[in-house]
């Protein structure tokens, strides 16, 4: 027989200490996803710089001069830019691993170990990332 | 009978493109990080090796994909967001729309992106 509980309001924030797993899950899950939505309208501004340098002459093309290479290049030259893409990729991951426990829960696989399931997103979200940084800071230097 | 205290409809048509295009992003974003980051290098992009890539229609065809399912999946989850904190009448509706507009300028911008590298809409 199904209950009825008074949780109170879950927006509200400044009950965060009586947080659980699930709520922190909750949480992560629409904080990466609005960093997520802001680097995709950041991304295609910035590779939007490859439609002046589609009318580049060919030697400036090979030369890697035009415009969108150059922006790409200064940028990726930065180390800041390297360590946010570090972050960027956490944040993807995290995303991606607990959206698909998510799905998996909506499907009805493993509501009851939805717990150990969130904790097992961050580790791994951890682990990938941290196995990524050479990858992401190469060539910086 | 419990009560819902979630403001999502479930069961719904925009529910169900959520998860669907959930789905798709988890395979196509993790394949777009692993060729951007782990086989080509982003210190090592260019002009002319987007291009080759984008002359490519199975691939112009999979950025346009993620393209349109991005968004939507993105600013769907934004209105979601913002519904579930309280957002109601007339500025839903214009935030609504407002998302809507941005989504369009995205998708139309990234679409004359992908045709700038790819020279036009490729055929082979």
């Amino acid at each position: 027989m199904s209950q009825s509980y008074n949780r109170g309001l879950i927006e509200d924030f400044s009950r965060w200490r009586e947080f659980e797993a699930g709520m922190w899950a909750w949480i992560f899950h629409k904080f990466t996803g609005w960093v997520l939505i802001g680097y995709l309208f950041t991304h295609i501004a910035v590779l939007s710089t490859g439609i002046p340098a589609a009318g580049a002459s060919e030697a400036v093309l090979m030369a890697g001069e035009d415009v969108y290479t150059q922006t790409i290049v200064s940028l990726e030259g930065l180390l800041l830019v390297r360590i946010l893409e570090v972050g960027l990729l956490a944040v993807a991951v995290f995303h991606m691993l607990n959206g698909a426990r998510l799905l998996l829960v909506d499907l009805g696989v493993g509501l009851d170990a939805q717990d150990k399931s969130f904790y097992a997103s961050l580790i791994l979200t951890g682990a990938i990332t941290v196995a990524s940084v050479p990858t992401f800071i190469g060539g910086a230097f | 009978m419990a009560e819902r205290y979630s403001s999502f409809q479930s069961g719904g048509r925009m529910w169900l493109l959520q998860r669907v295009t959930a789905a798709f992003l988890l395979v196509v974003l993790a394949f777009h990080f692993f060729l951007l980051h782990f086989v080509h290098h982003a210190d090592e992009v260019s002009f002319l090796a987007s291009s080759a890539r984008m002359e490519t229609l199975s691939y112009y065809s999979l950025m346009i994909l993620f393209l349109v399912t991005a968004t939507f999946h993105g600013v769907n989850g934004v209105y979601n967001a913002l519904v579930n904190q309280g957002l109601t009448g007339t500025k839903r509706t214009v935030i609504k729309w407002t998302l809507v507009a941005a989504s369009a300028v995205l998708v139309f911008q990234g679409i004359r992106t992908a045709n700038a590298w790819a020279g036009g809409f490729p055929l082979l």
